[in-house]
């Protein structure tokens, strides 16, 4: 069987890693007919999608995945490049509905409330599911601009006071505030990527979202950068769901609670992050963790 | 590959490096050679311009000892001053000229003498003596305005060496301006009338403030409905409008309307905004909608290729916080598109200002003496006023012609002066 799944990261493609025996990832690609292997449900879903298909134009990205995000853990996406794990997580916010030729099929669901058929406003959903982009893309505006901006369009501040209020406190759960306290009216594009994907993420808990989705937060940033983002989110599961896609497993390893593999499109194993990595149970899994695929 | 072959390689590479070099060198030279030609001509046309236009902001006046007799001037001592509005100025102004030259007779060389001083005297006169009305009676020297001619020999722009019968400066004429001069009776001052009148018959009466004011008012119409319109179309265009036939049908449109001469919009305005709406002809009014129809594609493009080159990034960003698509273009694609935006719209509104033809089809061609006070006054254009200078026959014309230009070019500086400021100050944010 020869379907290649297209996603919006391109083709995918994948060259063999060093010198060990190079596998070709279309050789694995026939998983017609697979069952999602491990523990897709939880008992308490914050976010949970059932069925869910994702083409563009006629080219189907993502196959019947199912799978749940649990309260307050860190569930991490990993899986080759162009094997859907940043398509699927755009579905969570509808972030896919700005793409034309788009298409998506199933359901998700936030609270048991339906996000595609119920009526479900992209605006409401998208405050209550923030969301972190690959790149570091502050506004083109001052510090504070950025962070307040959420704030402000929601109305969730009447007073001045209220808002440097809401700016100190996310510039604090970002860990950032002590870093640009003194320069809130300088533009936010000035900092550094570190500290502007910080800002990033201060901007999307500022607007207090009860998810935030990550998408490859790290892969911009140098490894001081990256240990300081892993930290914070750590710190920020306490109090918002999660949920990271990353090429890097060792982060997966390191931040997350569950994790998803993907291949071409479609959900080949989840389980407990520490189950996933040292006894995955799926033989494309263990390709991939072990690098003989990446 | 063996250290022969590589060998062969430098040496080939080594021969072909100079050539390369060489070619590069040409073409910068070619660079170079095009400034420059370009400078020149640059150079040559401010010349030309700055040269012939720079006597039209001197004017010459004549100082006549005028004779303020009741009697000539047809009222009584201590008369209204409706009695002086009517009261005969030139008679005045033509018994002094006889008064000091004596020696001229005949009709012919009389004409000729009344000819050295401009008819707009008789206006400044009759503003003096209203001023002051107790002059009446006396004698007193007064300067007056001199003719273009007259004006011309004094500036030098007319010799002796013309043959007398190519000139409009007779030799009697240069005679008595000589001994004017020789008085201290001729004077050269700036020329505050070209800014504060509007067009006339005379040459020294003529001015640019009806036709700078009708360039303003057009401008500011064509402004006021160009750009909004415009910036909204290109955002509609861009952000929400559905790709399918409809609009690739008015994308193709609007870039053939980009196209299309000007002249024709002229005849679009007649036909529809004087005959159809009757709107009032000659008036900055139409001749503004019917520019901003021809500057509506130039904004529309330019707004457009602005507003694509914005960052995907930082409309996810918007849209990922919770802002609606409306308020992720007002508060985000917008105000980083404003700069390309602003000078897109710059070269439409210069496109605009410098425009003439589609303005002599709805009638802002006409003869205009008043200042246009507002957007529905019969009013003419900067361009349109060089285009009737440069068409009259008087020399006088010929420098006033060359000013406006310089007007005109002062006006498109300003202009682009204030676009790269406000863009500046976009960037800053």
């Amino acid at each position: 069987m020869n379907s290649i799944a297209v996603t919006a990261e391109g083709v995918g493609d994948s060259s063999a890693v060093g010198n060990r025996e190079a596998l070709d990832i279309h050789d694995h690609a026939d998983v017609s007919g697979y069952e999602t292997i491990g523990w897709p449900f939880v008992d308490d879903p914050k976010m949970s999608a059932r069925n869910v298909n994702v083409y563009y134009g006629d080219k189907q990205a993502i196959h019947n995945v199912s799978l749940d995000i649990g309260k307050n853990e860190v569930i991490a996406m990993i899986g080759p490049s162009g094997c859907g794990k940043s398509t699927f997580l755009r579905t969570f916010n509808r972030m896919n509905d700005i793409i034309p030729g788009c298409r998506m099929e199933g359901n998700i669901h936030l609270d048991q409330e339906d996000v595609y058929h119920g009526g479900q406003d992209t605006v409401m959903l998208r405050a209550r599911v923030g969301m972190v982009f690959q790149k570091p893309n502050p506004f083109p505006k001052s510090i504070y601009e950025n962070v307040a901006y959420g704030a402000r369009i929601h109305g969730l501040a009447h007073t001045k006071a209220d808002l440097d209020e809401i700016v100190e406190k996310s510039l604090r759960r970002a860990s950032l505030f002590e870093e640009v306290k003194d320069l809130l009216d300088q533009p936010g594009t000035g900092l550094s990527g570190g500290q502007q994907q910080r800002l990033c993420i201060a901007r999307a808990i500022a607007v207090s979202p009860e998810v935030i989705l990550m998408d490859e937060p790290c892969s911009a940033l140098d490894p001081i950068a990256t240990a300081r983002i892993e930290e914070l989110i750590d710190e920020l599961k306490e109090r918002y769901t999660i949920a990271i896609v990353t090429h890097s497993m060792q982060q997966a390893a390191r931040v997350s609670q569950r994790t998803a593999y993907f291949h071409l499109g479609k959900l080949i194993e989840v389980g407990p992050t520490k189950q996933v990595f040292t006894m995955p149970r799926h033989e494309l899994t263990e390709n991939y963790i072990t690098g003989r695929f990446g | 590959m063996s250290n022969q072959d590589s060998y062969k390689n430098t040496e080939v590479i080594q021969a072909s490096l100079k050539k390369r070099y060489a070619r590069e060198k040409r073409f910068q030279w070619y660079g170079r050679l095009a400034v420059l030609t370009g400078f020149a001509f640059l150079f040559i046309l401010l010349f030309d311009i700055v040269s012939k236009g720079y006597p039209a902001f001197t004017q010459q006046y004549i100082q006549l000892s005028v004779d303020f007799d009741a009697d000539r001037l047809g009222v009584e001592p201590g008369a209204s001053s409706e009695a002086l509005y009517q009261a005969d100025y030139l008679g005045v102004v033509k018994a002094s000229l006889r008064q000091m030259f004596p020696e001229a007779s005949g009709r012919q060389e009389k004409r000729q003498l009344y000819r050295l001083i401009s008819i707009g005297a008789e206006y400044q006169l009759r503003d003096y003596v209203i001023d002051n009305p107790q002059v009446i009676g006396k004698t007193q020297d007064i300067w007056l305005m001199a003719h273009s001619e007259a004006g011309a020999y004094l500036k030098g722009q007319v010799t002796r060496e013309i043959p007398e019968t190519d000139r409009r400066v007779k030799d009697t004429q240069m005679q008595w301006l000589d001994s004017l001069a020789q008085q201290g009776r001729t004077e050269s001052r700036f020329n505050t009338l070209f800014f504060s009148t509007g067009d006339s018959r005379e040459p020294e009466l003529a001015g640019i403030k009806a036709a700078l004011y009708g360039s303003f008012f057009t401008l500011l119409v064509t402004f006021l409905l160009a750009f909004p319109i415009g910036v909204f179309a290109a955002v509609y265009l861009e952000e929400f409008a559905p790709r399918n036939r409809l609009t690739d049908l008015i994308e193709i449109n609007i870039n053939n309307l980009a196209a299309v001469p000007s002249i024709v919009f002229g005849l679009l305005g007649l036909a529809v905004f004087i005959n159809f709406f009757e709107l009032p002809r000659s008036a900055p009014l139409v001749g503004g909608i019917v520019l901003s129809l021809m500057t509506l594609p130039t904004i529309i493009i330019t707004s457009r290729a602005a507003i694509q080159s914005v960052s995907p990034s930082i409309r996810q960003a918007a849209l990922g916080v919770g802002a609606s698509p409306l308020q992720t273009v007002f508060h985000h694609v917008l105000p980083v598109a404003m700069p390309g935006i602003l000078t897109g719209s710059i070269i439409g509104m210069a496109q605009a200002l410098g425009e003439s033809a589609p303005l002599l089809m709805i009638g802002m061609v006409a003869f205009i003496m008043d200042v246009p006070g507002g957007v529905t006054d019969p009013a003419t254009v900067l361009p349109v006023q060089i285009f009737l200078w440069a068409d009259s026959p008087e020399r006088g014309f010929m420098e006033k012609t060359s000013a406006a230009i310089m007007v005109l070019m002062g006006f498109l500086i300003v202009m682009n002066a204030l676009a790269i400021y406000l863009r500046k100050r976009f960037e800053l944010k």
